[in-house]
């Protein structure tokens, strides 16, 4: 009888690891970045083209850094969150425009010319906004997703918490629920403008 | 079986010959034999964050083409193995490695299977313990009385 106790005990063990493994988020990479400075970047303005902005131009100020294209699906799920945070809140909301044309897919872009690129982004951009609202203070323009390796982007959308110092202080990969929001992002952002 | 050979053989073939036209897309890229063969090295090392089980050399998401853009430029760019590597790390995090450092967290993933080994070693010592401190036990010669009952039983049967 003994004996099978044990089975038993094994496989409710089993059970239990796999339970555990199975429901936690294997696209939840924790990211080596959160606690060091925010990577330096010096992008065109969307609404701006011949402005551009860097995260020291934010020094001083706690900010929320959103990662989005217009191909991106997850990023219609988060923007109507985005909207109701950028009405209610006064944190700066910067969005950072990932691969906007090449990383749509549908453009074969050995045959694009860079100004080209450039010119339909911006369009492709605008309209997004125009068309879903505009929840960003200001979004620049990562056209060749260069900045995004240097945020370890992999999954579009992805969130930034970034400090007065620079410093990355949260990463959210995938898009922001209003759960997530109200109990993660909205704790530390008023935590750290305390 | 001679017709399954040939087919598998058919596929071996067919399989290296799509391998070679992909790698030849980007080959065309990097005309320096040395400079891929090291990019073909160091992706392999790296994995894709967006297919997770396939390294950047295997995979065709944007990421991973994007990846070896950045190596290759790196490669170009005089830098050293580690330094790409690192590149890598500071970016993605350990993830990002095939091959992850043991270190404090990653304990469990590299002397996991080293325990469970020993573990079982421990418990199948025991039980063999076990079962020969019973055979023992059940192996002794029969007793007097033991011996006399054998005895009926044995002429019961004999025939007569």
């Amino acid at each position: 009888m003994n004996r099978y106790y044990w089975i038993l005990g094994a496989f409710a063990a089993l059970v239990a690891l796999l339970a555990i493994g199975l429901n936690l988020n294997p696209r939840d990479v924790p990211s080596p970045l959160v606690g060091k400075p925010a990577p330096a970047f010096n992008l065109n303005v969307l609404a701006k083209p011949e402005t551009t902005l860097g995260p020291k131009d934010m020094q001083g100020k706690v900010w929320l850094l959103n990662v989005w294209a217009s191909w991106c699906v997850s990023c219609r799920q988060e923007h109507p969150v985005l909207v109701e945070f950028s009405k209610k809140v006064n944190v700066p909301l910067i969005g950072l425009n990932y691969k906007e044309v090449r990383g749509d897919g549908g453009f074969d872009m050995s045959k694009m010319a860079a100004d080209e690129e450039k010119k339909l982004a911006f369009e492709r951009a605008n309209k997004w906004l125009a068309d879903h609202g505009d929840p960003y203070t200001l979004t620049v323009m990562d056209l060749d997703g260069r900045v995004g390796i240097d945020y370890g982007v992999y999954g579009v959308p992805e969130t930034y918490v970034i400090d007065k110092a620079g410093l990355i202080r949260m990463k959210h990969t995938g898009p922001i629920t209003p759960e997530v929001l109200g109990k993660k992002i909205m704790p530390l952002l008023a935590e750290l403008n305390k | 079986m001679k017709r399954l050979l040939t087919l598998v053989f058919a596929l071996f073939i067919a399989s290296t010959a799509a391998l070679a036209v992909d790698s030849a897309t980007e080959a065309a890229l990097a005309a320096d034999p040395v400079a891929e063969k090291r990019l073909q090295k160091l992706s392999e090392e790296l994995r894709c964050l967006v297919c997770q089980n396939q390294t950047i050399a295997d995979s065709n998401a944007e990421l991973a083409q994007d990846l070896r853009r950045e190596v290759r430029t790196m490669i170009k760019d005089g830098k050293t193995d580690k330094e790409i590597v690192d590149f890598m790390v500071t970016r993605y995090g350990d993830f990002v490695l095939y091959r992850p450092p043991v270190k404090g967290i990653t304990l469990l993933l590299w002397g996991g299977p080293v325990a469970l080994m020993l573990l079982g070693l421990f418990i199948l010592q025991r039980y063999l313990r076990r079962r020969t401190t019973r055979i023992n036990a059940e192996d002794q010669p029969l007793s007097a009385d033991e011996a006399s009952r054998a005895d009926a039983l044995l002429k019961e049967n004999t025939p007569k």
